[in-house]
């Protein structure tokens, strides 16, 4: 009888296990989804801080953020040099340049003469936001959850909790109010400080608001009723943004989430602290007009996204560019967008599950660690790569791209001994350049995925030259239709020329000793970036310190002008050559002005040439000048030209064609997948294999027979089995 | 006993403050408000105005632990150390810097992180236990040398290697489970075995040694030798009265192991994607949430203290003897 119980409740656990499974894989994470419906299915690295259009500004972030709001301006997902187009505008908008008396002034009048510039920007009518409890009112037009007793709120733990929901129409207001956001003290966001630089009144206005919140501490403000002459709607469609001077790189920040629409309605039901307890707030459950809507938000576990049923028009774009034709991107010319239906992320903070749920055919697409690069990559018969035999007999695709992104090792130009302006301290710098060999670098540290810099713009933005045209002279030399680094020679010579012979101080004989100041983790991987700075230097002779610290303390360091070497990197925000040379622009020094040009570096020639760089548009002219520069920074070396990234991503066969296109950060609409195709071979790639726990059984109940005997001999046993007393 | 109890609660308080201050002075001295706010914000366009704006939103701008600038009580009360770390004795989690309710968030996250650590501890101690009896039941013998062998070599391999093999054979090459996730309901019970497993095995080697040296020492007590005398037999003895002798240390171990499960466990957690307590601290560690690090160092103390308080209490149940005064 007991016997008979046990196996009943062993029958009662499997038929649970097998039963939570259904007719799907054991295998499978996903086991409340069918492989069979347009769903997506991938992944989020870490918990997002925040959904608030106005506060996030992460790319992993973004990822949620930009399929749902959408700001007024967007880029063509296959047009390549990057293009701006309208997204919920009917046009791109209009710039007009005013002088101090508010005199219209014609698009080239110089800049000095501008006092403000003007962006009128013209909504699409009937576009609806998604549907949302924010919006319901009663039959007499009363917003129902926007006063939410505690007994009301007391069932409600996410938004899903309430039962009706509404729409309305997108309006300019909208666009205003979020640009207020943008100046709320209580928001905080993180470009307050930088755009209010640009936007004219945002700093009073940022102040009136923070005397306004004051008053009426642990009150609802509604931002409508506090006018800001920075942003204005003229009409239920139309809504003008004020820019102090010049600006003309603004039209690019339309495009980023920060000038998403806010209804205020959202504002209102979300400042309610019965909500906010539930951690129902603006910063987890986003509101907007984009194709997908948050279905689901569990920052810590998982996150849907689906359809937005009241989503606008929007057709696949019926350009491209004649490689696309090739590659099928254009089959979907002028269908409406999204595809998928759905998209599922779960939280995976570990790469290795990611990558064997990936291969299992559990997550569509994947990224490829270093771990795991031999296993999907090789080198090909003609020098290139490729996917490796197992990979392709898989079907899955691969699509690489050279990121908008830069990698260097800094130089502090305030350092008495790497900084500098004169001929010495430029050989000196010159010649590390020359001893650093990023090729190796790159070659051991990323597998290969990344291009040797010779500049700071990267590959993909205007002012980037490929072939012999484009080489930094002072590192490298054409040959033969290859770059070739120069010989360490040179750089010795270089060494001696700068006051160093042989890496000795020629006026002490004392050996140069070099700080590189590095943020550490405790990973293993950084003591051998570590190492392998230090043999690089080694080559000239020279002798480095590695100044490992927290990110904190290396941040303070950069910020005070205590670092004397240092490797930092940049990320585009727009494809647009000054998002690059700002950083070695003089009145953005870190130190004396607290910008983002860490390494100091200041040249009247080089600032002089930015300026002018800056308003011009892609034109020959701005060419010339943007090549005027890079020789000037070249020759001056304040930064080692390290390297432009390369991102890898796999998918499997049922993931339609994609083109990588990091600007366009709302492309999950663009995506299309075959899902009964995905089924049948996640059914043929994960039946379960039950042998080997038939074997551990097997091998277990053979090594419980000795004992078993042992105490069968035991309990006959008589006088034996007292011995050890 | 009661008496015993509320003086035992009341020592907690200085302890708890103790802890509580530690943490804000270690915290603090690593990172700084601006430090906090700058890995929040991001580091692009990041301007010392939107820095001080963030600060005062978020209630860093105050003084550490004495106000000057005000006078009365409010020098004590309107600084960081009262306002962050002072209001959790009333239980109020308060907000974490991304904004989250911080109480809501630990609600909905324990019980995933107790979904694994009850099946681990329970099924843990129980073969733990039954190891140890069968080796000491077979003491003396190649059994208990093969035994005791077996259970070092499962002690010398990390944790992370349980981890790594059951991934790869159980759920890579064999399939038969998920590699890694969580969902809540009866669908997620297949979910739960792997983690469960690992937790199991690799905690069996160590739990099975120190259990075995508890039995044998009571093996050769008088006692025992009087049950033989008695004649019972020897699984009778081992199981009877061995077993409930030896189960003072087991309590202390165990019962004090009870209020911390809510914690979770951080290796497990973050490998199988279980979005427990445990991840959840060493998250906001990696973003320099304090108000996250302080409430769950506040739990982690308050809950370690409650359970020296039960194990205390559960002597008096297994050993009528002990008497709490």
């Amino acid at each position: 009888m007991a016997v008979g119980c046990r196996f009943l409740w062993i029958g009662i656990f499997f038929c649970l296990f097998l039963g939570g499974c259904k007719e799907k894989a054991l295998n499978s994470p996903h086991p409340q989804e069918s492989p069979s419906d347009n769903t997506v299915y991938s992944a989020f690295l870490e918990r997002p801080k925040t959904l608030d259009p106005a506060k996030s500004y992460s790319l992993e972030e973004n990822t949620f953020i930009a399929q749902i709001y959408e700001p007024p301006l967007e880029y063509h997902y296959l047009l390549r040099p990057y293009e701006l187009i309208p997204l919920t505008v009917t046009a791109l908008p209009k710039v007009e340049y005013f002088s101090e008396n508010n005199q219209l002034l014609p698009d080239n009048a110089p800049t000095k003469k501008v006092a403000y510039s003007t962006y009128t920007l013209h909504i699409k009518p009937h576009i609806e936001y998604s549907p949302h409890p924010a919006f319901v009112k009663d039959k007499n037009g009363n917003y129902i959850y926007h006063f939410l007793s505690e007994e009301e709120a007391k069932d409600i733990s996410t938004l899903k909790d309430f039962k009706k929901k509404a729409t309305r129409e997108l309006t300019a207001e909208d666009y205003v109010y979020e640009i207020k956001r943008l100046a709320d003290p209580q928001v905080s966001s993180p470009i307050y400080g930088f755009l209010s630089e640009y936007i004219l009144g945002m700093k009073e206005y940022s102040k009136e608001l923070e005397k306004i919140r004051k008053e009426n501490a642990g009150r609802f403000l509604d931002l409508r009723r506090y006018p800001f002459k920075g942003a204005v709607a003229t009409d239920k469609y139309t809504y003008r943004i004020f820019i102090k001077g010049k600006y003309p790189q603004f039209i690019h920040w339309l495009a980023m989430p920060f000038f998403s629409p806010m209804p205020w309605e959202a504002d209102e039901f979300y400042s309610q602290s019965n909500l906010q307890k539930r951690n129902i707030t603006l910063d987890w459950y986003p509101i907007g007009t984009g194709p997908y809507f948050m279905k689901e938000n569990n920052p810590n576990q998982q996150i849907v996204l689906e359809k937005n049923p009241n989503y606008h028009e929007d057709p696949y774009p019926t350009k491209g560019m004649p490689e696309d034709v090739k590659r099928g991107l254009l089959k979907d010319a002028g269908k409406m967008l999204p595809f998928v239906h759905r998209y599922v992320f779960n939280l995976e903070k570990e790469s290795l599950p990611y990558w064997n749920k990936f291969l299992q055919g559990y997550y569509d697409r994947s990224g490829i660690t270093a771990d795991n690069y031999d296993t999907a990559i090789q080198v090909s018969e003609l020098g290139g790569i490729e996917l490796t035999k197992t990979f392709k007999n898989r079907g899955i695709q691969l699509n690489t791209s050279t990121d908008p992104s830069i990698y260097y090792l800094g130089f502090n130009m305030l350092d008495p001994i790497v900084g500098g302006y004169g001929e010495k301290a430029g050989y000196l710098r010159q010649a590390i350049s020359i001893a650093l060999n990023m090729e190796e670098y790159i070659s051991i540290f990323l597998n290969g995925r990344g291009l040797p810099a010779q500049g700071p713009i990267p590959e993909g933005i205007f002012g980037y030259e490929a072939g012999e045209k484009g080489i930094n002279p002072f590192v490298y030399t054409w040959k033969q239709s290859h770059i070739e680094r120069l010989p360490l020679e040179v750089a010795k010579q270089l060494l001696a020329k700068a006051g160093y012979p042989n890496g000795q101080d020629e006026k002490t004989g004392k050996p140069l000793i070099l700080n590189y100041d590095a943020v550490s983790n405790g990973n293993p991987d950084e003591r051998a970036m570590m190492e392998w700075m230090r043999k690089q230097f080694s080559k000239l002779n020279i002798q480095l310190y590695v100044r490992a610290t927290n990110y904190n303390r290396f941040q303070e360091k950069l910020r005070t002008g205590n670092a004397q070497i240092f490797f930092l990197g940049w990320s585009a925000d727009y494809p647009d050559p000054e998002n690059f040379l700002f950083l070695l622009y003089g009145p953005n020094g870190k130190v004396k002005y607290g910008g983002e040009n860490a390494t100091n570096y200041e040249n009247p020639l080089y600032d002089e040439s930015f300026l002018k760089m800056k308003n011009e548009l892609d034109t020959k002219k701005r060419l010339e000048l943007i090549q005027t520069m890079l020789g000037l920074v070249r020759k001056d070396s304040p930064w080692v030209w390290g390297f432009y990234p390369k991102t890898f991503i796999l998918s499997h066969q049922w993931v339609g064609p994609t083109k990588p296109n990091v600007f366009a950060r709302n492309s999950l609409k663009y995506l299309r997948i075959q899902p009964e195709r995905r089924k049948d071979l996640q059914e043929l790639w994960n039946p379960p294999i039950f042998w080997p726990l038939y074997f551990i059984l097997g091998i277990f109940f053979l090594l419980l027979l000795p004992v078993v005997i042992r105490y069968i001999k035991k309990q006959r046993a008589s006088a034996e089995r007292f011995k050890d007393d | 006993m009661i008496k015993y109890l509320v003086r035992r609660l009341l020592y907690a308080i200085p302890v708890l403050l103790g802890v509580n201050l530690i943490t804000f002075i270690l915290f603090f001295s690593v990172n700084s408000p601006d430090d906090m706010a700058r890995a929040y914000l991001g580091q692009k366009y990041i301007t010392q105005a939107t820095i001080e704006q963030w600060k005062k939103s978020h209630g860093y701008d105050l003084p550490m632990f004495y106000n000057s600038e005000v006078s009365g009580i409010a020098k004590l009360k309107e600084t960081l150390f009262f306002k962050k770390s002072l209001s959790l004795f009333a239980f109020d989690f308060g907000q974490s810097d991304s904004g989250r309710n911080i109480g809501d968030d630990i609600r909905h996250r324990m019980f995933p992180s107790l979904a694994i650590a009850i099946p681990s501890l329970l099924l843990g101690l129980f073969l733990n236990m039954m190891v140890a009896l069968l080796l000491v039941f077979f003491r003396n013998t190649y059994i208990e040398t093969t035994g005791v062998i077996l259970c070092i070599v499962l002690m010398s391999i990390s944790g992370l290697f349980y981890i790594i093999f059951g991934q790869f054979f159980v759920a890579k090459l064999w399939r038969l489970v998920p590699i890694s996730g969580y969902l809540s309901g009866i669908d997620g019970l297949k979910f739960l075995i792997l983690p469960v497993l690992v937790a199991i095995f690799s905690g069996l080697g160590m739990g099975a040694r120190w259990y075995r040296s508890l039995f044998l020492e009571e093996i050769f007590k008088d006692y025992v030798r009087t049950a033989r005398a008695k004649g019972m037999t020897e699984h009778m003895i081992l199981l009877k009265h061995v077993l409930r002798n030896a189960l003072i240390p087991i309590l202390t171990g165990v019962v004090v192991l009870i209020p911390s499960l809510f914690l979770g466990s951080l290796l497990l957690e973050s490998f199988f994607g279980v979005p427990g307590l445990g991840s959840y601290t060493i998250d906001a560690i990696n973003q320099q949430d304090f108000a996250i690090v302080r409430a769950m160092i506040f739990l982690g103390s308050l809950l370690y203290i409650l359970g020296l308080v039960l194990t205390d209490f559960s002597y008096t149940l297994v050993d009528p003897r002990v008497r709490l005064e």
